[in-house]
């Protein structure tokens, strides 16, 4: 090959680096903050994706939870959360977030620079499940209380404040609850305030009607401190099973000021739901003009908008629970007529921003099984650019030690190594920056690192040059000579080092993931500069001096 | 020209003896110690909550550590992280199995415990991970895979490249280079996370990388100089690498020095250990993986070094134990 050629060929390959590196514009899709609108932004930039660690941000590994609800397809139900939470992040207005399934059971998100973390979790995790149920009319939990409490007392439980109903006591009986219980600080309170004589439940759940002075039937109290303890009690099999078929019992999401006393609703309710959430069409929150607390009005499709006239049409009169997530919603209101499409959820002591994160996740779906999170790492964004300073720094210095060296045992063939050395870096980001490779911190010291250990490319070339020397030849024989034997050390030892890095790829999470990845960019690019860029450098320097009888290496 | 090493002719082979005995000396206490102490897994392999805090004023560690046990955290490692005010706080999963959610509850007592010891509003949290016990079981293994698969596709690869002589002797020193970063590892006390594996993957390609320059000069040696023992050959070849090595792990360790005092607390871990790496590793190129291939020429002589072998090493102390082990 021409040194023309050669020189045209490390031009293009410069062009190429530094094309990869202009910054260009980008369009970001971000929700502004006041207004929850969602709008595009342009902003300039180096197209060089940085990791999470780098720029700050949150990353969730995700699987079904069937703790309390087992997927009957998990492989259906995992895709189909997949779906959701995309819809869901889309709408939440994270700039290129991202959103896989990894193998068959988890999937991952990541979101870059998000700066309120707890709320993007919430909206990940939150299930979003919307039903609505009437009320019991039956006075089924008022009949089945005396059952109830004599299935506690064979048990061995009692609701005595003196003796028995130590937290001790009931925990035991709670069985695997124990541990979290144990950490509510709420549970041995409740056990002294809500035991009085013989009745357990019966004392402690008394019906709305005689207290609030409301004739809701179905709804009952129970002070807010003894609903820890009433919630894992009425979810005791033996006494679950005194409630008569199709009647369940749910909680009120919030706890509600009756007087001076905090209390906690409890509802009985038909079992099955009038419709769910998977009729609707559309969410969105806004501010009650008369209460000015938010709410969240939706619209059903069209077939659930007749479904749910048909239903409230016979139920006239009925009061009608909104449940999200198993939790009621606000008092459930009395159906004054028949109502169609359009409905709206009362949310009491919400700020907008939750009402518009809770619409934004009922418009796009609820998610067929609860998520759990088994993996999360949140990286702030000042410690990323702490980091990326650092890392620079460790560069920067590292840099000058190895041009010292090189220039200063190698002389003039070392400032050539040098250029090539440059010509590396450049490289490197470059083909980073051409893959869409993402820069993680420990990518950053993969840099640093393999700035070492490129130059041994050239340390092997040169020292052979010098051996070659040694042995009296001519310095273009010399030349010629220490490259072509240069270079099955270089390639042997190079490929086992792709090797690993493979391995180290095959294996890793994002950050060890960005290492392996500018490793073997690295290689690419060291073999590139010693083995061609320097070699050219050296053709052009011994053409110009032919004559030279000694080389400055 | 300055060249270090120019004319060196250290007679390496017959000291090997002694470098086992160093080798012995150092490691074994050091595999010890790891059999005694175990090594200090990172959260992300044992599972559990880290949260690194910067606050705005000193931090009553004690009182923090209370406060935690009082809220049902117990165990938990308050470490002093990076700057001033800056700390970790690490709680480990205590039972095994236990649902995954519950690191995510964990990193609200947490955020509970600093609100009560520190006030709200008076401390900054920079980083939170939380991986459950299922997640960290994984990885382990899968950290485990990779360094024992990547093990094996060298192997071949310098099966390939030179003969399975050469990659046994390879692998072999590259063991004991392993072994002895692990050994380091425990007696360090260093946290072992993902990057610090990432670090013992990069040394082994480091260490495997000096092997190969060695072996590839001892093919190229036996090959020029048919007369020649093979002990002197590995000689030959080590003395003649012996500038580049000098070299290029003195530029190494340059970048590494670097990246251990600006780099960060993060990086700081990898780079002691590939630190550590460049040192063992240029160790077991010249006493592990050369003698190891004398051995095994011996034994099972392959076509490379025959002729070498019938001659006896010019230093009869090697020569003379050589041959009593092969009989």
């Amino acid at each position: 090959m021409s040194i023309r050629t050669r020189l045209l060929v490390i031009a293009g390959l410069i062009a190429l680096s530094v094309y990869f590196l202009v910054p260009r514009t980008i369009t970001v899709r971000e929700r502004d903050p006041q207004s929850g609108v969602m709008l595009d932004r342009t902003e300039k930039r180096v197209p060089l994706k940085l990791g999470l660690d780098l720029q700050g941000g949150m990353h969730l590994a995700l699987e079904l939870d069937q703790s309390k609800q087992v997927s009957a397809d998990p492989k259906r139900d995992l895709d189909l959360a997949l779906t959701v939470l995309r819809k869901r992040i889309d709408e939440f207005g994270v700039t290129e977030p991202l959103i896989q399934k990894v193998g068959d059971s988890r999937i991952v998100v990541e979101l870059a620079g998000i700066t309120e973390p707890a709320r993007a979790k919430a909206i990940v995790q939150r299930s979003a499940f919307l039903e609505f149920r009437i009320t019991d009319k039956t006075g089924a939990l008022e009949k089945a209380l005396p059952a109830m409490d004599r299935a506690l007392r064979s048990l061995g439980i009692k609701g005595d404040t003196g003796t028995a109903g130590k937290p001790s006591a009931v925990e035991q009986l709670l069985g695997g609850d124990t541990a979290k219980k144990a950490a509510t600080p709420d549970s041995a309170k409740a056990d002294t305030a809500g035991a009085t004589g013989g009745a357990i439940l019966g004392s402690l759940i008394q019906s709305s009607g005689g207290a609030s002075g409301s004739n809701m039937p179905g709804e009952f109290i129970v002070p807010e401190t003894a609903f820890p303890r009433v919630d894992s009690l009425i979810n005791l099999p033996t006494v679950a099973r005194q409630l008569p078929r199709g009647v369940t019992l749910r909680w009120a999401s919030a706890p509600t000021s009756v007087g001076v006393q905090s209390v906690r609703f409890l509802y009985a309710l038909e079992d099955k739901p009038i419709i769910t959430g998977s009729s609707l069409e559309d969410a969105s929150a806004q501010l009650d003009p008369l209460t000015n607390g938010p709410v969240v009005t939706f619209q059903l499709d069209r077939a659930g908008g007749r479904k749910f006239g048909d239903e409230t049409g016979k139920h006239v009169g009925d009061y009608m629970a909104i449940l999200l997530d198993g939790r009621v919603q606000g008092r459930p209101p009395v159906i004054q007529s028949r109502i169609s499409r359009n409905g709206q959820i009362t949310l009491g002591n919400k700020t907008l921003q939750e009402a518009q994160d809770l619409a934004l996740t009922l418009k796009a779906g609820a998610l067929p099984i609860p998520l759990k999170i088994v993996e999360e790492r949140q990286v702030g964004a000042s410690l990323g650019s702490d980091s990326i300073r650092d890392g620079l720094t460790a560069g920067l210095v590292g840099t000058l030690l190895v041009i010292l060296i090189m220039v200063g045992y190698y002389r003039v063939s070392g400032v050539l190594a040098v250029v090539g050395l440059a010509l590396y870096i450049l490289f490197t980001v470059g083909g980073l920056s051409m893959v869409e490779a993402t820069l993680t911190l420990p990518g950053l010291a993969g840099i640093v690192l393999s700035i070492g250990i490129a130059v041994d490319a050239n340390v092997l070339i040169f020292e052979r040059i010098r051996e070659e020397l040694q042995h009296g030849k001519t310095v273009r024989l010399s030349v010629d000579e220490g490259f072509k034997h240069a270079m099955n050390a270089i390639i042997d030892s190079n490929v086992s080092t792709v090797l690993t890095a493979l391995f180290l790829f095959q294996f890793g999470t994002g950050p060890v993931k960005g290492f392996a990845v500018t490793l073997i960019m690295g290689i690419i690019a060291s073999m590139i500069t010693a083995v061609f860029v320097t070699r050219t450098f050296f053709n052009i320097w011994l053409d110009r001096r032919p004559a030279m009888s000694t080389l400055s290496i | 020209m300055t060249r270090f090493f120019a004319h060196a002719n250290y007679d390496f082979i017959r000291l090997r003896h002694y470098a086992y005995a160093v080798t012995g000396v150092l490691v074994i206490p050091g595999l010890l110690f790891l059999l005694a102490v175990g090594l200090n897994y990172s959260i992300e392999f044992t599972g559990g909550t880290l949260v690194q805090v910067q606050s705005k004023a000193p931090v009553d560690v004690g009182a923090l550590r209370g406060r935690l046990d009082k809220q049902g955290i117990h165990g938990a490692e308050i470490q002093n992280y990076g700057g001033v005010n800056e700390f970790v706080i690490r709680a480990r999963v205590v039972k095994p199995g236990t649902d995954a959610n519950d690191t995510q509850a964990t990193s609200a007592e947490v955020t509970r415990a600093l609100d009560a010891v520190l006030g709200a509003g008076t401390y900054n949290i920079l980083r939170v991970e939380a991986v459950g016990p299922k997640v960290g079981g994984e990885l382990r293994q899968k950290a485990f895979l990779a360094i024992v698969l990547s093990f094996f596709a060298v192997l071949a690869y310098l099966a390939y490249r030179f003969e399975w002589r050469f990659g046994l002797a390879a692998v072999i020193a590259t063991a004991h280079d392993i072994l002895a970063t692990i050994a380091f590892i425990s007696v360090m006390r260093l946290e072992v996370s993902l990057t610090v594996v990432a670090a013992v993957l990069s040394m082994v390609g480091y260490s495997l990388n000096d092997t190969i320059i060695i072996f590839d000069r001892v093919r190229e040696n036996l090959r020029k100089h048919k007369k020649e023992g093979f002990a002197d050959i590995l000689n030959r070849s080590i003395n003649e690498t012996l500038p580049r090595s000098v070299l290029t792990h003195g530029t190494t360790l340059c970048t590494l020095l670097a990246l251990t005092i600006f780099g960060g607390e993060v990086i700081r871990p990898f780079a002691l250990v590939m630190f550590f790496g460049v040192f063992t590793g240029t160790f077991s190129s010249i006493y592990i993986a050369a003698p190891v291939l004398m051995a095994i020429e011996r034994r099972w002589p392959g076509p490379a070094a025959r002729g070498h072998l019938a001659a006896p090493a010019a230093k009869p102390a090697a020569g003379g134990r050589k041959t009593a082990e092969v009989g």
